[in-house]
């Protein structure tokens, strides 16, 4: 009986330490915000890269999501504490943190999506994107499809990586009209005094469907939310009153491809590839190459783009896409600057 | 709370007299045991249910052990994340007792944190011994005031004080919103609302920095244990205490005998709304060291479950907030060890409350662990 126990019990454990030794030897985690790794663009993007790594290199992979922002330190503190070789912090609210813990923990090796630190940390490498390239092509697709002449966009909180998305897309339209000799207008971002519609969160799906709707209500039949999930409520509204009515535009994935209920509503996404460069940076680590310092997706190197078209693939003019692939060129060689 | 006089036979009646505290012993200390026990059953039923297998089940049971009380810094943690929580959780209680239903500690956390973050950033080269307390204070006084607006509401108007601290809440968040974007109080260099940061003087000193640089244990344990025993005191061993708990017992009786109804709404939801206020004085000075949108982060809304769980009892709350604040430290070892959603802890905190809220479903689901005489008395 009693040796009938110690087996058991025996059994159980060599049962966990066998899943501990499965295990492989270099582990990569993540830290979401508060979007969680499920919100279908910004850290699940991010994730995918994860899962790339963990399919073509090998490598372990966790993530741990965070809440609220109390968790941000010691979620990175109970991965650090969990032997992970590389922690890949998505956000730039969590820079604070992970700057923190990186000083704490100079052994550790971070990096962090959509944050440059200035002067660097030699334990982290930032991730940061000139989205605006991607958006700007957006914004000249948008001007170039709206009936109304109205544009619209919305950000999730006043911050550098979901501004230039919108500084992108203003002066995306801002070109079409330039060229075209049009009058199509953007509400709820402006450039040059740096206010404009915020909802605040990344994660009210119910203000995602307001704040479209009041643009919506403006006379906008083409919004951008930069925001996360927020802007699935947004395709919720345009679901409901119909594509002629209202388009959005995805951000951060091809929102047709991770949103497929709604894929129909949505007229592109301008893409953030947050998957390809997370597995740059893990590649990175697991070959002993990495250093801190800045990575720098752009539409050149194929960090950021502007996803196809899919429903809406006849329904845009074969004009237009060709200026697009024009433009796309100009931007690369430089011949038109997104900045203004 | 307690059952009404069992018509049993003479002799169970007089046992009951004798020993009174039976049933109460039973529903403060063996019906939440047995809560958390079934929720925990539950809760793993539910992660069957999802295609989690057992030996998975397993680890993250021994996650939740560990990452709440396995280590020096899981125990850092677990206290960490229960004192905003006990701290809150007491206002709820003493409004609990006074006859009124506060759903807007959330509001006043973020009212009291702010202030309390607005004093700690302003007021440079004051010694900490001045400082801190002073933050401290500004935060329980913000969140004091913040709650005697739904408390003046309710003994001038009647205006019932579920509704008006729902709509303070509201209020709150946007208020919070707009102070966050006001120069003086947003960080420089910074468009996003978040607010300066916290002088060194005014925070919450960190307790174990020299074991280890990532344990996030501070003072506010201090303020907690504190806390705990002044409303301790205060509701069982003063005049206004006994006022709270006799106009929460009878509101008719307390007036009949003279006491002043309204003042006493008001100074209960007062109290109420500075221990809500020092719980977001405690994130603000303590853990995030700045104030943005979301620091409360439904603090305030668990602290109801908290005080609920806790049977109003000051020592009662502390032991709710040190298991909730276990839950939240065990969860993310789940997630990290085992890979179980964060979500699956809202889910057992959650039924946890709903077998707190219903003893007698306890009762008959586990028969044999309450005196028969209580069984007797509900037939």
């Amino acid at each position: 009986m009693n040796n009938g126990l110690k087996l058991a019990v025996g059994s159980v454990v060599a049962a966990f330490c066998a899943t501990a030794v499965m295990a492989a030897d270099f582990t990569a985690c993540q830290v979401t915000d508060t979007g969680g790794i499920d919100d279908n663009s910004f850290n699940q993007t991010a994730w995918k890269g994860v899962q790339d790594a963990e399919a073509e290199l090998g490598v372990g992979a966790r993530f741990l999501e965070s809440q609220a922002e109390t968790d941000y330190e010691a979620n990175i503190n109970s991965l650090i504490a969990g032997d992970c070789d590389i922690i890949i912090t998505v956000g730039f609210l969590l820079g604070d943190a992970t700057e923190t813990a990186a000083k704490a923990n100079p052994e550790q090796k971070f990096s962090i999506v959509d944050y440059a630190y200035d002067p660097s940390i030699p334990n982290v490498l930032g991730q940061v994107y000139a989205t605006d390239e991607a958006a700007f092509l957006a914004g000249y697709l948008a001007a170039g499809m709206t009936e109304t002449g109205i544009l619209g966009t919305f950000g999730g909180i006043n911050i550098p990586p979901v501004t230039i998305f919108m500084d992108g897309f203003h002066r995306g339209a801002a070109y079409y009209n330039q060229q075209n000799g049009a009058d199509v207008t953007v509400l709820g971002w402006n450039p040059d005094t740096r206010e404009g519609l915020f909802t605040n969160n990344f994660d009210s799906l119910d203000d995602g469907r307001a704040f479209a709707q009041n643009l919506y209500d403006e006379g906008a039949d083409i919004v951008l939310p930069v925001a996360g999930p927020v802007g699935i409520g947004s395709a919720a509204l345009a679901d409901e009153l119909g594509v002629d009515a209202l388009k959005i535009i995805g951000v951060d994935a091809d929102l047709y491809e991770t949103d497929p209920e709604k894929g129909h509503v949505y007229l592109t996404s301008v893409t953030k590839r947050m998957d390809s460069t997370v597995y740059d940076v893990i590649e990175r680590a697991l070959n002993g190459k990495f250093e801190g310092g800045v990575l720098v997706g752009t539409l050149e190197s194929g960090g950021v783009d502007l996803a196809p078209f899919h429903d809406f693939e006849d329904a845009v003019p074969d004009e237009l896409k060709q200026q697009l692939e024009a433009i796309r060129a100009g931007i690369i060689d430089g011949s038109i600057s997104v900045a203004e | 709370m307690t059952d009404p006089q069992p018509p049993g036979t003479l002799s169970d009646q007089l046992l009951d007299r004798a020993a009174p505290d039976r049933t109460a012993f039973e529903d403060l200390v063996v019906v939440p045991i047995l809560a958390v026990f079934i929720a925990l059953v539950l809760g793993a039923l539910t992660m069957f249910a999802t295609n989690v297998d057992l030996p998975t089940i397993g680890r993250s049971y021994v996650a939740l052990l560990e990452g709440s009380v396995g280590s020096l810094s899981a125990i850092s943690e677990t206290l960490t994340a229960a004192m905003p929580l006990t701290l809150a959780g007491l206002g709820i209680a003493l409004g609990f007792r006074a006859g009124l239903f506060n759903i807007g500690a959330e509001g006043q956390v973020l009212i009291g944190g702010m202030a309390a973050v607005i004093v700690g950033f302003s007021f440079d080269g004051l010694p900490a011994a001045i400082h801190l307390p002073l933050a401290l204070l500004a935060g329980a006084i913000a969140g004091g005031l913040y709650a005697s607006i739904a408390g003046w509401l309710r003994a001038a108007t009647g205006a019932h004080e579920v509704i008006s601290t729902i709509m303070l809440n509201l209020i709150s968040y946007r208020l919070v919103d707009y102070l966050l974007r006001l120069d003086f109080i947003q960080r420089e260099g910074r468009a996003d609302p978040i607010s300066r940061s916290v002088l060194e003087t005014a925070e919450l000193p960190r307790l174990l920095t020299w074991i280890d640089a990532n344990l996030r244990l501070h003072a506010g344990i201090f303020l907690m244990l504190a806390a705990v025993v002044v409303i301790h005191w205060l509701l069982f061993r003063t005049k206004l205490g006994f006022e709270f708990r006799a106009s929460g017992a009878s509101p008719d009786a307390a007036r009949y005998a003279g006491m002043r109804a309204g003042l006493i709404i008001v100074l209960a939801m007062g109290m109420a709304g500075a221990l809500a206020g020092l719980a977001g004085a405690n994130q603000g000075l303590g853990v995030l060291g700045r104030a943005t949108p979301g620091f409360s982060a439904g603090i305030g809304f668990d602290a109801i479950a908290v005080a609920l769980l806790g049977r109003s009892h000051p020592y009662g709350v502390l032991l709710a907030g040190l298991l909730f604040g276990a839950l939240e430290a065990g969860g993310r070892q789940m997630q990290v060890d085992a890979g179980v959603s964060i979500d699956l802890i809202g889910i057992i905190q959650a039924l946890i409350i709903v077998f707190i809220a219903a003893p007698l479903l306890v009762r008959s689901l586990f028969p044999w662990a309450f005196r028969k005489l209580a069984k007797v008395g509900r037939e």
